[in-house]
């Protein structure tokens, strides 16, 4: 089952890329109709997904592989991998519905979105370390040719700093790995076989191979001071590679701390958490402040990914940081990050969709183009307006449950982390000016002539606001499936 | 050569070696007498000889270990492997070179050498005697420089002198070497080598192993023997080229293993070899970057590679996955940089990075093709080289050499910079001023290696931990 959910993608992109006299039409409805099948089979695999308990993996599968090394095509899932799965076929169903007009080579396109959705899966099911990796940098490989290929603007230089600082991300991280590979005994590359191993247990060891990993992660999230690639990949990107961007790519960082960092090496995660704490609160603060400054619409919602990324450091590092509560209140920060995961992944899919309208029609973000935006485009500024206060953590929307339990868990943890605060003000100030600059006044500039929303853009950004909202008002069956999960992480960081 | 030289038990157990000797004699004298047109023949026979010589290796895969002739060749995990490894990689370049060498006046002679330098690289890589192992330098070098020079250009005659003058002078320092090293030990069998030399002063082993080594590194276009990798991939013919940037890498690599992991414990050479492979790798990084002809950019690029290579020669006999992750890399690495050659042999004429825009949309295989190349020569997974950097690196980590594996891993992304200015402009459109103006009309033997090749590359990749375990044995379930 699970196999099949990576594969086919896979192998829809192979019939693409193997038929060259495919019409744009047929191109774009194999995209969509395999990203529709694969949401479908995620929504299953969730309907029939039962908690196997702490440690334990749900749909498991396991092949030899590269034996000698330890290594093997092990797959499985537990409740931090199972929404994030969802997460990524929806996204992509999403991008294949808004693409549905583009003309511009299509073939190439879907079936290079479809090789990453494959990419995208399958790193969330590895329950190994060399298979997590290799799909961690076949990403960056699709990536990049989706940035260079239909990105705009410098794109060749955007793409290939992109490439460079996550691909020597990922070299810290196979070097990461390899420490942990050999620190344990008998030597394997096995997620769950390490975890139960935890063998760097008081080895000083532990805190250089934990340094490797968090480079190669920090690079990924992206943290302070690791983010520098962030804004320009994705103002050069294109709307649907920002969106696979933002809601996925980046959180194969925050997922590999929570499946790989935590649980590996709990001795060493406990004694970074000071660190850990630090780097979040910066990241929330310093993504904030320089969100607030720009005037590029892409680059600041780039800007509030660093700060949404923040919060997740912050209740990852308060959950192993030494003093302080008991482990229920550890827990809710954990669930809390994962939601967080999920939730930003939904509204800033959905933000970067609607920032590519702007694009498509008046070919610029500048915020300064735009004025009283709303009288030409009134759904526009309806779906704009209720992404901008998802992100902003308004309640009722799936943002406010993650930072709610976040901050819930983290301050009772470490109070220190309450000086993050101010962070989520911040936001809602420059989503509240951004609204306000762009969308209301009198009609000048590039609001001029404006078309309104097509229904296959309300149709991709509405879902995913639609899914962030229900998130927001019920969001029982999701924390059910996180918080066994974010319990069993919590007993293994304190250890 | 070895087996006239000896008398030995089992012939049979040199039939890899025999089928390239015989198949290069009958070469010979066949291209001898046929005229110019028909000198395709010597090319079946030298295919034929190269099959049968990997079949023959194959089949001896997984045989248990065996010292033939009086100890001086010994057959095992790496003999085999260097065999296999060295036959698949000439044939590679036979079918490469086929367009561009078919009715050439040099079509026979070309074709010889091959056979006769593989040859060499496979006793250097097999023989466990000092003696032989100066022998099987000067078989694999001298058809090299013919090799290099054959096409007489300027560029391949300033090579071939470059490659000449830098392979006898490291020929002499490997003679010389071998001569200390039969004075100080009393023998130039490998197993006698480290009881023999237990009680000589270490300042003396550490000349004639620095000789010895020096020797090995011409071949492995290591530093400091490095010199003439990029004027030879530059300046020679494209086949000539990729022959001479693979397949003596594979002797010479080996047989430094072998000879190190035989005198274990004598003087301190795993650091010096550490030293050096952090220098090649370095160099050969920082020299390829500023490259714009993609053959001299691929020449440095497989001077960086040596330093890869020489991560598990520092670890020999310390490690258990040395040998393993030796093969493994030399492996991916040869069907990788003979595949990135092979994209170059179909379009001979465009000698810049910015020839080949609007391949990618003229061409898409032969553009896929060299993109998997080339990723594979950065070492991304699923490819070839991604394995052998993996077991690399966890080698040299496990001896101790962490601070290489650091190095090595901060190498391997300078490395993406000058693999990504040659994949860049295969995925932008041609302007009017793109030399040759996106107009690609390969050349079909070349291309269908190409795309052959990057097949293999995935393969192996993919595959090649299973066939691990199914020759040694797998230790973990």
């Amino acid at each position: 089952m699970l196999s099949l959910i990576i594969v086919l993608p896979l192998a829809a992109a192979a019939v693409l890329a193997g038929l060259p006299r495919l019409k744009d039409s047929a191109a774009r409805t194999v995209f969509a109709a395999t990203a529709g099948v694969e949401t479908a089979l995620a929504v299953g695999l969730w309907a029939g997904y039962r908690d196997p308990g702490p440690g334990g993996l749900a749909y498991e599968e396991r092949l030899r592989w590269i034996p000698n090394v330890g290594s093997s095509y092990h797959l499985g899932v537990d409740g931090l991998s199972l929404p994030l799965l969802v997460l990524t076929t929806v996204i992509f169903l999403a991008c294949a519905v808004y693409d549905w007009k583009s003309r511009d080579r299509v073939r190439a396109r879907s079936a290079l979105f479809l090789f990453l959705e494959t990419t995208c899966l399958g790193l969330f099911a590895a329950q190994d370390l060399i298979l997590f990796f290799l799909f961690f940098d076949l990403s960056i490989v699709a990536m990049y040719f989706v940035i260079a290929g239909w990105g705009h603007g410098d794109r060749a230089r955007s793409a290939m700093k992109f490439f460079l600082y996550t691909f020597l991300g990922s070299l810290a991280l196979l070097v990461g790995f390899i420490g942990l590979y050999l620190g344990a005994d008998p030597h394997t590359f096995d997620i769950p076989e390490l975890a139960a191993a935890n063998a760097f247990r008081g080895n000083p060891a532990g805190g250089f191979v934990l340094a490797a990993i968090l480079l190669g992660l920090a690079v990924k999230t992206p943290t302070v001071p690791f983010h520098t690639w962030l804004p320009p990949a994705h103002t050069d990107a294109p709307a649907t590679g920002s969106a696979v961007l933002a809601g996925i790519l980046l959180k194969m960082g925050t997922y590999g701390f929570v499946r790989i960092a935590m649980p590996l090496l709990p001795d060493a995660w406990r004694a970074w958490s000071p660190a850990i704490l630090t780097v979040g609160i910066l990241s929330v603060l310093y993504g904030a402040l320089v969100a607030l400054a720009q005037s590029d619409l892409k680059r600041m919602i780039a800007y509030t990914s660093v700060n949404h990324m923040g919060y997740i450091l912050i209740a990852l590092g308060a959950a192993g940081a030494a003093t302080g509560a008991g482990s229920t209140i550890r827990a809710t920060a954990v669930t809390g990050a994962v939601t967080q995961m999920v939730s930003h992944g939904l509204i800033t899919g959905a933000l970067f969709l609607l920032a590519g309208v702007l694009q498509d029609r008046a070919k610029t973000y500048d915020m300064g183009a735009f004025g009283g935006l709303a009288t030409p485009a009134p759904k526009f500024a309806g779906f704009f307006a209720v992404a901008a206060f998802a992100s902003l953590g308004l309640p009722a929307f799936s943002g406010f449950i993650a930072e709610f339990q976040i901050f819930a868990g983290s301050i009772g943890a470490v109070p220190l982390t309450a000086i993050a605060l101010p962070g989520i003000v911040i936001t809602a100030a420059l989503f509240l000016r951004a609204l306000q600059r762009i969308f209301t006044g009198p009609v000048k500039g590039r609001a001029e002539g404006f078309t309104d929303l097509r229904p296959a853009e309300m149709l991709s950004a509405g879902s995913l606001l639609v899914l962030s909202a229900v998130v927001g008002v019920f969001p029982a069956p999701l924390l059910a499936a996180i918080t066994p999960a974010a319990d069993a992480i919590v007993s293994l960081v304190r250890r | 050569m070895t087996e006239v030289a000896h008398s030995g038990p089992d012939p049979l157990a040199l039939l890899p070696e025999i089928f390239l000797l015989a198949g290069a004699i009958t070469a010979l004298l066949t291209g001898s007498f046929l005229a110019r047109q028909r000198q395709w023949i010597t090319r079946v026979i030298a295919v034929v000889a190269l099959v049968a010589s990997a079949a023959a290796a194959a089949a001896a895969l997984g045989a248990p270990e065996a010292s033939v002739y009086e100890g001086s060749y010994t057959v095992d995990a790496a003999t085999g492997g260097a065999r296999l490894i060295v036959a698949v990689s000439a044939l590679l370049v036979i079918l490469l070179g086929r367009d561009e060498l078919k009715g050439t006046d040099r079509e026979s002679e070309h074709h010889v050498l091959v056979l006769l330098a593989s040859l060499g690289a496979v006793v250097l890589a097999g023989t466990s005697d000092l003696l032989v192992l100066g022998v099987a330098f000067l078989l694999a070098s001298v058809p090299l420089y013919a090799l290099i020079g054959m096409n007489r250009t300027r560029g391949g005659a300033e090579a071939a002198l470059k490659t000449y003058l830098l392979g006898a002078l490291l020929g002499i320092a490997l003679l010389l070497g071998v001569t200390i090293t039969y004075g100080l030990a009393g023998t130039t069998d490998y197993a006698g080598l480290a009881s023999g030399m237990a009680t000589a002063p270490g300042a003396a082993v550490a000349v004639g192993l620095l000789g010895i080594i020096a020797g090995l590194m011409f071949k492995a276009g290591a530093v400091p023997g490095h010199f003439w990798v990029p004027d030879a991939a530059q300046g020679a013919g494209t086949a000539s080229a990729a022959f001479a940037t693979t397949v003596p890498k594979v002797g010479g690599f080996i047989a430094a293993y072998r000879l190190l992991d035989a005198v274990h414990g004598t003087v301190n050479w795993p650091l010096l070899i550490a030293v050096l492979a952090a220098l090649t790798m370095t160099l050969g990084n920082l020299a390829a970057y500023t490259q714009d002809d993609p053959r001299r950019l691929l020449g440095w690029s497989t001077v960086s590679q040596a330093g890869y290579l020489l991560m598990p020669v520092a670890v020999a006999g310390s490690v258990p996955l040395a040998l393993p992750a030796l093969l493994v890399y030399l492996a991916g690495y040869a069907v990788s940089n003979l595949a990135a050659f092979a994209v170059t042999a179909a379009y001979p004429d465009r000698r810049t990075l910015a020839g080949f825009q609007g391949l990618g949309s003229a061409r898409p295989w032969h553009a896929g093709a060299l993109v998997v190349s080339l990723l594979s020569l950065v070492g991304t997974p699923p490819t070839a080289v991604f394995l052998g950097k993996l077991t690399v690196f966890t080698a040299a980590w496990d001896g101790g050499f962490w601070w290489l594996t650091v190095i090595a891993a901060l190498n391997t992304t300078v490395s993406l910079f000058y693999y990504l200015r040659w994949i860049a402009p295969v995925f932008r459109a041609a302007g009017p001023d793109t030399p040759g103006a996106g107009d690609f009309s390969p050349r079909p033997w070349a291309a269908r290696t190409a795309v052959g090749a990057a097949f293999l590359i995935l393969v192996i990749g993919l595959a090649a931990g299973l066939a691990w375990a199914a020759l040694a044995g797998a230790p973990h379930s």
